[in-house]
């Protein structure tokens, strides 16, 4: 056993210096040696990390080890779920609340991105982690939200709150559009016709100059406003006020955040909810059991596509500038590790790992180059290690469990 | 008047004919079992009902409506609902939410609802869980409510698919082989469970191959091999047909 997996951990390492060294040693011409074997010895650590676990764990070293720990974790869990959740609510809101006011703009901004990567978490966890159908192509709904709002604010001078629903319509569509013909496919063929959609929308607003202006992108749109009465001497008249400072912006986008949480969770345990869950689950059991089925999944696409159109819209009034290169295929990545690391159908979960995501890549900005690569280890860690998630729902944590079990019974 | 009607049905898989022009009515107020041995076709006799497949030919009339061509959900709204041979859970919903989703049909609130939590909707989502509560309490499973669906032994589970497919306030149940995997305490509990469902006023029409059971609840039995209905009447009267015997023999032994 220790020594096939010895074998595997020599294998890996030689292919991955196959793969590593070329790629990041040649950043120019000549052969950059020491970078390129730091970054393979990092990936090589890593492996024989996992490889002295699974000895450890072979051992049963481990085993004792959990053991002896288990009553400590037991205790910390205990003392942990003994305060209401409302408790933990509050104080993160708090925190959100008090946030802009004891840092600086920089931070307010990641603060901003990160409100933004929990929408687009949650939005996207309707689709993948509540009806189980796999998106690779969400940034495309976030797209049309910002270009929704740019174009009607540029051409016809709609506000932002006017811009938004009519987003929200424009989102809905766009769902319904590639919902449609996915309606009865599944897994990768399911990845690939929405990977597919992402790339033809981005392709679409980067070659239809006319009305996109291309790679340039569009500019100029206005701040959203907020436009209030007020009495003055000459009696009541409108004030109209433009969220233009960072903090300002940081408010509209938490409230935009809150509001997607309470939805998504009213959403999560109402009738539709349930649905859902019964379609990732059994989608014969529920269609038999008197759940139309491609309905819901057309309305699952549809919803998560309009909470990401919402924050879109929100994104370019924010920049007041917006362009195809924002909506890479990298993006619709990003959000789909987002749900995958926080936990498939899990709120916390999502917002943990959008807050760990977007802060990640700004602590460890030289790093920038080997995101994608971090992004993948990091997935597939989390695939070995701790499938469900890192807060996994309850529900998911169950059937992964069961998984488990069914394998072990089987072997 | 008869409630569920098959008339002239076939069904071809490529070359295989799986069944063969048949007739058959499930009786108002009746339990109505299939027999046959094993492929002869009954699940297939579900499926084309509960439209999971479509019939190469032949009509499916539900109190006089047609079924042709309706999906599935569709069947179920119009009071089909049905358990599978293979029993199919939800299994990471816990006992009461594999009711409520049962109920889905029997209810309307939305998307536009659910996110804006009306009243409409937070009394509908009462309705559905005391609804639920009160199948789970038909069928003796209302202890076991917070439990997930994969923790309940073998007999709990199928009473729990029964119960998802009751939630759908079925006219007509469609039961495929309920006793499977039964021991005999548990089959007898399940006799006496169908014979109360039927006495709510549902018809059942019921596939099984434990014979005791058979036997001793159906109102009329038709019997099935080669997808072609090879002998049809009660208990009695199929007990003592020799085509019968002999089809059970002839693919080797009584079950
Ligand atoms: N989807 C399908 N494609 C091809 N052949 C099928 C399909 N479904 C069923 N069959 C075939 O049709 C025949 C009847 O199958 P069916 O499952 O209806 O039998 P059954 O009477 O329910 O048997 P059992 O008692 O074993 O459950 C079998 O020969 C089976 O292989
Ligand atoms: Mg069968």
């Amino acid at each position: 056993m220790v020594q096939s997996d010895l074998k595997k951990f020599f294998t890996y390492s030689f292919f991955l210096g196959i793969l590593i060294l070329p790629l990041v040693g040649f950043a120019t011409t000549t052969f950059d040696a020491p970078r390129a074997f730091t970054v393979w010895g990092v990936f090589v650590a890593i492996l024989a990390f996992g490889l002295i676990i699974k000895v450890i764990r072979h051992s049963g070293g481990y085993k004792n080890l959990s053991d002896s720990l288990a009553p400590i974790h037991k205790q910390i869990k205990d003392k942990l779920t003994a305060v209401p959740a409302k408790y933990y609510i509050l104080a993160l809101l708090a925190f959100a609340v008090i946030y802009p006011m004891a840092t600086n703009r920089y931070l307010v901004d990641v603060g901003i991105t990160c409100l933004i990567y929990i929408v687009l978490g949650l939005g996207l966890n309707i689709v993948v982690g509540l009806a189980g159908l796999l998106d690779l192509g969400y940034i495309a709904f976030y797209a049309v939200g910002a270009y929704s709002y740019s174009l009607l604010n540029l051409n016809f001078g709609i506000p932002f709150w006017f811009c938004i629903p009519i987003g929200i319509a424009f989102g809905c569509i766009a769902g319904c559009i590639i919902g449609y013909p996915t309606l009865k496919m599944r897994g990768d063929y399911l990845a690939i016709v929405t990977m597919g959609f992402g790339e033809i929308i981005r392709l679409m607003l980067n070659n239809w100059d006319k009305l996109t202006a291309g790679p340039n992108g569009l500019y100029g749109m206005a701040k959203p406003a907020l436009v209030y009465p007020s009495i003055t001497d000459g009696g009541l008249t409108w004030v109209t006020f433009h969220l233009k400072s960072l903090e300002a912006l940081y408010f509209l986008a938490l409230a935009i955040a809150v509001l997607t949480v309470v939805g998504v969770r009213r959403l999560d345990r109402s009738r539709i909810g349930r649905a859902w869950v019964a379609i990732r689950e059994d989608e014969v059991a529920a269609e038999l059991s008197g759940v139309p089925t491609m309905w819901l999944k057309l309305l699952a696409y549809a919803l998560g596509a309009s909470f990401a159109s919402v924050v879109g819209g929100f994104f370019a009034a924010k920049l007041s500038y917006t362009n195809p290169n924002f909506f890479i295929f990298m993006e619709s990545c990003i959000v789909l590790c987002i749900v995958v690391l926080g936990g498939v159908g899990s709120t916390p979960g999502v917002i943990v790992a959008a807050v760990i995501l977007s802060a990640v890549p700004e602590i460890f900005r030289e790093l920038q180059n080997y995101r994608m690569l971090a992004f993948g280890a990091a997935m597939a860690a989390m695939m070995v290690l701790r499938p469900e998630g890192l807060i996994p729902a309850t529900r998911r944590k169950r059937e992964l469990h069961a998984a488990e079990q069914h394998q072990h019974e089987e072997s | 008047m008869a409630e569920l009607l098959l008339k002239n049905i076939t069904m071809k898989f490529g070359g295989l004919l799986a069944v063969d022009n048949l007739d058959l009515e499930v009786p108002s107020g009746k339990i109505l079992s299939l027999i046959g041995p094993n492929g002869a076709g009954k699940t297939t006799v579900f499926n084309l009902i509960t439209g999971v497949y479509k019939p190469t030919e032949g009509t499916i009339t539900y109190n006089g409506k047609t079924l042709n061509g309706l999906h599935s959900n569709k069947v179920v709204s119009r009071g089909i609902a049905r358990t599978f041979q293979n029993i199919r859970l939800f299994n990471s919903m816990t006992v009461l939410e594999n009711v409520q989703v049962g109920l889905h049909c029997r209810t309307k609130s939305g998307a536009i609802r659910a996110l804006l939590n009306t009243p409409f909707l937070v009394r509908e989502e009462k309705e559905i869980e005391d609804k639920a509560m009160a199948v789970l309490e038909f069928l003796g499973l209302e202890s076991f409510r917070n439990d997930y669906a994969s923790n309940l032994d073998y007999g709990n589970q199928r009473r729990l698919e029964i119960a998802r497919a009751l939630a759908t306030k079925p006219g007509t149940l469609l039961l495929d082989e309920p006793a499977a995997g039964m021991n005999p305490k548990e089959t007898a509990d399940l006799m006496d469970l169908i014979l109360k469902i039927r006495d709510t006023g549902l018809d059942i029409f019921l596939v099984e191959h434990d014979m005791r059971l058979v036997m001793g609840i159906s109102d009329m039995i038709t019997v099935l091999d080669y997808g072609q209905k090879i002998a049809e009447g009660t208990p009695k009267e199929i007990q003592n047909n020799e085509t019968v015997i002999e089809a059970y023999l002839g693919s080797g032994g009584k079950k």
